[in-house]
């Protein structure tokens, strides 16, 4: 495996707590109290009404592959070819990550495809989430 | 308030240029580019550097600096920057500008050391913004990975092929052979691009643009002022601009450019003209895909059909839609911020300057640019005549 501690991110204080699910492999969405809708990325306040009265929840970590493209050179000391996707989760929220746990070929892609999430642990603070396509057997 | 509409036909571009040369130029500075363009761009409208009072200039950390290194000492000021499309922007905040009696001869520039890197600001982002925090650690760093996911989501949605991708590149090479100042000029079929390595799924190499240097400049004015200079004028009948997101991550619908279907109705709405009106369309063409969406969102065909539309080389010389006549960012040039050029031939197209490229009879030219990665927009309506 690469090593790629340099590309951890530093959380900011409305990121941190997603960070932090994230280290303990807990996928953590805001959620407005007000509107209830999910967010994501987080924001300090609900970016569909307004509100600052925000609560953290868990999401349930299962979504489908919207859309991915395949780079076949290396990236950031990421090894080429891999799966650069926009997954949207159960909750609603789109998130950017990488699928893993498959071949890069488009043959085994398609949108839509259910996915899941997988925490992958890139220091020891930070974890990143990363999702892979949900077996047939499970 | 006025209504936008009162603004169409009232502001001239009188002046347009590119830098002294355009290419690899590892003996220029992004600065030295930025001024080139101006200094041409003043001498092809007949004004002298001690008649511009505004400077519109993106793509350094702060505009005063271009400003500053042109000798300049202007009354407004305008560092909008959005990306590859900021400089139409600043033609509509120029256009402000005037109408308020802000300034009056209003310079917009643009230099890209892209390829050679000479006297680049740093874009780096840092460890704690959003961009590094919710896309850099995938490697989503590059146009194409974003773009890529653009394509994609295209191509299952509405069945969009690699094969009608490929066209628009065809089409636009085409149209760089006839342009001497094209950076490829070489001949490309479907089957070349096809047959080109892939450098991101769906893309290929010659799905993408060209990384080169070079700069732009142009010259807006009233059309009061617009009268007596060295040119025909042409006259702005028509702007908007708008914006979906920002990173990718956020991008609404991954099969429209959102801020597109803002900006343009707009600019329809403030021109009077409609989409048949359009002679030759010049459209930002970062990837192939670019153009597609550009066709759909700004209503020249249904959602989903601009990839049938493109299909059977129809906006090649000789077909019935002229399009990205220049040969575009994927065989002209594209310095990194390709906006400035849709707008220089857009106003060459309508002058009558283009040459062996020139669209016959041309007298409307719509240009449309995007930054970022379909995140933020900006159209325009050009004419040869105050009113169409
Ligand atoms: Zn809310």
């Amino acid at each position: 495996m690469a090593d790629l501690k340099h590309l951890a991110p530093t959380p900011t204080p409305e990121t941190k707590p997603f960070w932090e699910g994230a280290k303990r492999h807990e996928l953590m969405l805001p959620r407005c109290k007000s509107c209830g809708k999910h967010h994501f990325y987080p924001r300090s306040d609900c970016p569909f009404c307004w509100s600052n009265d925000l609560e953290w929840v868990k999401a349930s970590g299962k979504g489908k592959l919207h859309t991915f493209s395949i780079p076949q050179r290396p990236i950031m000391g990421i090894p080429g070819p891999f799966i650069a996707a926009i997954v949207e989760l159960e909750e609603g929220p789109r998130i950017a990550t990488n699928l893993i746990g498959v071949d890069p070929d488009p043959k085994n892609l398609r949108c839509d495809m259910e996915v899941e999430v997988v925490f992958d642990d890139l220091t020891d603070t930070v974890s990143l989430p990363k999702f892979r396509p949900v077996s047939k057997s499970a | 308030m006025t209504d936008f509409r009162n603004l169409s036909g009232k502001f001239a571009i009188v002046g347009v240029a590119e830098s002294d040369e355009l290419g690899t130029l590892p003996h220029k500075s992004a600065l030295q580019l930025h001024m080139e363009a101006a200094r041409n761009a003043i001498a092809d409208a007949g004004l002298k550097k001690s008649d511009i009072d505004g400077v519109f200039s993106a793509g350094r950390q702060m505009s005063t600096e271009t400003a500053e290194y042109m000798g300049l000492r202007p009354r407004y000021i305008d560092g909008t920057m959005v990306g590859g499309c900021s400089f139409l922007h600043h033609v509509q905040h120029a256009m402000a500008a005037i109408n308020a009696g802000l300034c009056e001869v209003a310079l917009i520039t643009h230099g890209e050391s892209g390829r050679s890197r000479l006297a680049m600001p740093n874009m780096s982002a840092p460890k704690d913004s959003l961009l590094w925090q919710f896309e850099v650690p995938y490697g989503i760093v590059f146009p194409f990975t974003a773009y890529g996911f653009i394509a994609t989501r295209h191509m299952h949605e509405y069945g969009t092929t690699q094969e009608q991708l490929a066209e628009v590149a065809v089409a636009t090479r085409a149209w760089a052979r006839l342009n001497p100042k094209a950076n490829q000029r070489g001949p490309l079929t479907v089957d070349d691009v096809m047959k080109s390595p892939v450098l991101a799924w769906p893309f290929h190499v010659l799905d993408c643009c060209l990384v080169t240097d070079g700069g732009g400049a142009c010259i807006v004015t009233s059309a009061e002022r617009a009268k007596d200079l060295k040119k025909k004028p042409v006259y702005i009948l028509g702007t908007g601009e708008g914006m979906g997101h920002c990173w990718i991550n956020q991008m609404p619908d991954f099969t429209a450019a959102t801020g597109a279907t803002i900006s343009g109705p707009q600019a329809f709405a403030m021109s009077g003209v409609t989409r048949k009106d359009i002679d030759v369309a010049m459209f930002y063409d970062a990837f192939t895909i670019t153009p597609i969406l550009a066709l759909e969102d700004l209503g020249f065909c249904k959602k989903g059909e601009g990839g049938a539309f493109i299909a059977g080389q129809r906006t090649a010389p000789g077909g019935d839609f002229p399009m990205n006549t220049n040969g575009g960012g994927l065989s002209y040039a594209h310095t990194g911020m390709y906006g400035m050029f849709i707008i220089l031939e857009a106003v060459r197209q309508v002058r009558g300057e283009c040459g062996e490229r020139q669209v016959k009879d041309a007298e409307v030219a719509l240009a449309h640019g995007l930054g970022g990665i379909f995140s933020a927009a900006a159209t325009m309506i050009l004419a040869n005549a105050p009113q169409a």
